[in-house]
């Protein structure tokens, strides 16, 4: 019953914290090891236009949805312009406005975004717009058109099909008359192309829209502006390449703007053109993952240690330590079965070890604690009464400290400086502790303490400096869980320590020899 | 190291951590801790129960007392002074006798009276006791034992270790300070433990230091094949203790006295697993055992019968 109950306990423990972490790391890509990076792209639109010494007021479309990327960070760039940023329903627009703008004027719109699986799947679906209205062509285009559609319409299944069909045909390399007169000698790279096609579309009562992207790759960092269809199911909005009838965007693709809406507009200046550049980098996944958690404002984001003010979060960074410290000790006491001064002592003692580093930290341990002890011996002589005599104890180690901290100056060590953290209290009562096993039991038993504590307090510190552990614990704090689950089947271990195994060997060892009888 | 586990298993050689969680934890509730941790109310209730203890000559409560001890010792030779909630035998004072305003102490030492006013203020400020909590000191007759354990102990009182299980006494060790234990009657600081065949009282062989031996390592002496003398009322004595605090899983520390027979020193809610290595073989079988048995009798003189069946009875299955 009581078995079952832990057993269940722990399932549910670590089916918890393990189900956190798998969400982590599958839903924001947190990085399980530290030090891994991910791809984070710069890309950057440059406006130059002359100015006509008069107000100028520069309208840009910027990325909204920017597709397969998540947007992490974004600047505007433009010395003397004043900025406002307009957000409609999937347009966004930078409007800068100048008092005066004299001669050439340039200005910077610069974005971060890091590649997402997310965000592809989610910002396809959306509410059908109105069909469009049939437009009336003129002849010849309006029989030309009327014969095109009904042609493709009878060799297609569906809108998509449909377009396809449609596109292939409109690209096809032996153009008949219809076709021809469709094509009007446009290049079919070029936005008035996708004009066109939405144009001819209409005929067929199918909502069609321009869409300006980028595609970032390694290959180039000037990236041109491609124009892109995109066709409206009735459903959700697919993507067709206007110049081979392809379905989706291609790879990299960066939705920079939706609709026919001309990309930049310039009131009062002259040659107004924007170019655009972009730039790949490495970035810690960690810090991606952070933003890219911030920017999809995911709920698991709230579950990230980032929030906290850094102050804290460095604290944190050492407090999340402290149970993998305890795992240590507990291992060590239940399941081997080493003797150590208090129960907690190692784990002060290895947080100590954190300040001052584990050669130093062993050698300010095995000083403090001997100088103590004799100390104590020496006060023993004294008789005086407990209280007192620890807080002497106390006072002493403190100006030990002092002395080391002072000496360490003066040899030129900085180390002596961060032995602050040292445990005093802790380091004080070890000191009575042991002088009292000594006592009682002798020196032997009260080495084999220190030793002892000083063995786990090594062991925790190793553990709970290991980069790999405090990059795990501070992403997914949740393991703590997982902790829990590991001391409440340890609290349920009856199995032998092991320096145990070893102190009743003897018992065996009989039995196989010689069983003694009385 | 895994083989060597594997064959205590087999051996029912019972652990710490299964110790803890088996049997103290399961069979002895915390509230009855109380009646073994403070020896003066477990003396009360050995004296209400009309178990023969050590006489108590006084309790010292606070530092100011510890000045006027002479005047609970007034006219006794030998007392021990002892922290009412110390464990593992820490801080116990034995004073064997007077030389005009010294006292001897077991190990030969003379002590002034500031000497041993230290050593009560060292009690009452509680480092020998459970949890370093403050304390009393316990002043009470000094056990004058019986000689028959003279040619195997150095100095001080050696004592015997019963462990009861649920009323049923389920293994026995007789401890002998050696030189190296200074005189005390502990197996962790180096006394002699004999494990002691339950049914006919007699030391069936020995360890120090987790070590089998067959000699004192002090006198030389055999310690195999000694006959514990009124080892009847002793069983049974250690039965009855279960009367006083109805913990499952306790240890019963006797002493012999040379005059007064049999005496309970101190109850032990957490007795430890030497008496094992004493014994040379495991707990596990033997609690098992008694175990099976279902609720054992009432009478502490048939669980004492019970215990020697079950021990026989154990011991040769085990030896097959």
């Amino acid at each position: 019953m009581k078995r079952a109950h832990a057993l269940l306990l722990a399932a549910v423990l670590i089916a918890g914290g393990g189900g956190l972490m798998f969400l982590k790391v599958s839903r924001l890509g947190l990085p399980l090891l530290p030090g891994q990076t991910a791809p984070v792209w710069t890309v950057e639109a440059r406006i130059e236009f002359d100015g006509n010494s008069r107000a100028a007021i520069v309208v840009l479309d910027i990325p909204d949805a920017p597709g397969e990327f998540v947007t992490l960070d974004e600047l505007f760039v433009a010395r003397g312009y004043g900025l406002n940023v307009e957000s409609a329903k999937s347009d966004r627009r930078a409007e800068w406005s100048i008092r005066r703008a004299h001669g050439k004027q340039r200005l910077y719109y610069r974005i971060e975004l890091a590649p997402s699986d997310e965000a592809r799947l989610t910002d396809r679906a959306s509410h059908a717009p109105p069909a469009p209205a049939k437009p009336d062509y003129v002849e010849p285009l309006a029989s030309a058109v009327k014969d095109t559609l009904s042609e493709v319409r009878a060799n297609s299944a569906n809108i998509f099909t449909f377009v396809s069909q449609l596109l292939v045909q409109l690209n096809t390399a032996a153009p008949d008359g219809n076709i021809r007169i469709i094509r009007n000698n446009l290049d079919t790279a070029s936005e008035e192309w996708v004009g066109r096609l939405i144009h001819v579309l209409a005929g067929a009562r199918i909502s069609a829209r321009l869409v300006r992207g980028l595609v970032l790759d390694d290959r180039t960092s000037e990236p041109q502006l491609l124009s892109w269809l995109e066709v409206h199911n009735g459903t959700q909005w697919e993507g067709f390449n206007p110049q081979t009838g392809q379905r989706g965007f291609p790879d990299g693709f960066l939705r920079w703007s939706v609709g026919s809406r001309a990309l930049l507009e310039v009131s009062d200046g002259r040659n107004a053109e924007v170019r655009f550049s972009s730039s790949r980098y490495a970035q810690s996944l960690t810090r991606v993952a952070r933003d890219r958690a911030e920017a999809t404002h995911a709920w698991l984001n709230d579950l990230l240690l980032f929030q906290l003010p850094v102050s804290t979060q460095n604290v944190y960074r050492v407090l999340l330590m402290v149970p993998l410290g305890a795992l240590i000790v507990a291992l060590m006491r239940t399941v081997v079965g080493v003797p150590t001064l208090g129960t907690f002592m190692p784990i002060l003692v290895a947080i100590a070890f954190r300040e001052t580093q584990l050669a130093w930290g062993i050698a300010l341990f095995v000083l403090i604690t001997s100088v103590g002890l004799s100390l104590r011996f020496y006060l023993e002589r004294l008789r005086l009464l407990l209280v007192p005599r620890l807080c002497a104890v106390l006072s002493l180690v403190v100006l030990l400290m002092l002395a080391i901290s002072l000496l360490s100056v003066k040899l030129g060590f900085a180390q002596g400086f961060s032995i602050a953290l040292f445990p005093i209290i802790i380091l004080t009562m070890a000191i009575e502790h042991m002088s009292v096993i000594w006592e009682e039991s002798g020196g032997g038993a009260a080495l084999k303490e220190g030793i002892g504590s000083l063995f786990v307090a090594t062991l925790g510190y190793l553990v709970m400096t290991e980069p790999h552990l405090n990059h795990l614990m501070f992403l997914f704090p949740e393991i703590l869980l997982l902790l829990l689950a590991v001391f409440v089947l340890l609290g349920r271990y009856t199995g032998y320590r092991m320096t145990e195994v070893l102190r009743f060997r003897d018992i065996v060892a009989a039995e196989d020899d010689v069983r003694p009888r009385s | 190291m895994f083989a060597l586990a594997r064959k205590l298993a087999a051996a029912g050689v019972v652990g710490l951590n299964q110790r803890n969680r088996d049997y103290i934890m399961a069979r002895n509730p915390r509230h009855l801790y109380q009646r073994v941790d403070d020896k003066i109310a477990t003396k009360k209730l050995a004296l209400a129960a009309g178990i023969a203890v050590p006489e108590l000559y006084g309790v010292v409560r606070n530092a100011h007392d510890a000045r006027s001890f002479e005047n609970l010792v007034e006219g006794r030779a030998g007392f021990v002074i002892k922290p009412a909630h110390g464990s593992g035998g820490k801080g116990i004072l034995v004073i064997t006798d007077r030389r005009r305003s010294r006292f001897i102490k077991a190990d030969g030492a003379l002590l002034t009276a500031s000497d041993i006013e230290h050593h009560i203020h060292n009690v009452l400020g509680g480092i020998y006791s459970l949890g370093g909590h403050p304390d009393q000191a316990i002043i009470e007759y000094r056990v004058v034992f019986d000689t028959v354990f003279e040619s195997v102990s150095y100095r001080g009182v050696p004592d015997i270790r019963v462990l009861v299980y649920r009323g049923v006494p389920a293994m026995a060790m007789l401890r002998l300070p050696t030189r190296a234990s200074d005189g005390r009657a502990n197996l962790h600081q180096g006394a002699v433990g004999a494990g002691i065949d339950l049914a006919r009282g007699m030391t069936t062989l020995a360890v120090c230091r987790d070590h089998r031996i067959s000699e004192h390592p002090d006198f030389g002496t055999p310690l195999t094949g000694l006959a514990i003398p009124g080892w009847d009322d002793l069983l049974i004595l250690a039965a009855h203790c279960h009367a006083l605090a109805p913990l499952g899983y306790l240890g019963v520390d006797i002493v012999l006295d040379a005059q007064l027979g049999p005496l309970i020193l101190e109850l032990n809610a957490r007795p430890g697993l030497a008496i094992q290595i004493a014994n040379g073989r495991g707990l596990q079988t033997i609690l098992d055992a008694i175990d099976a048995r279902g609720e054992p009798p009432p009478e502490p003189a048939s669980r004492a019968a019970l215990a020697r069946a079950i021990f026989d009875a154990t011991n040769a299955a085990d030896g097959a």
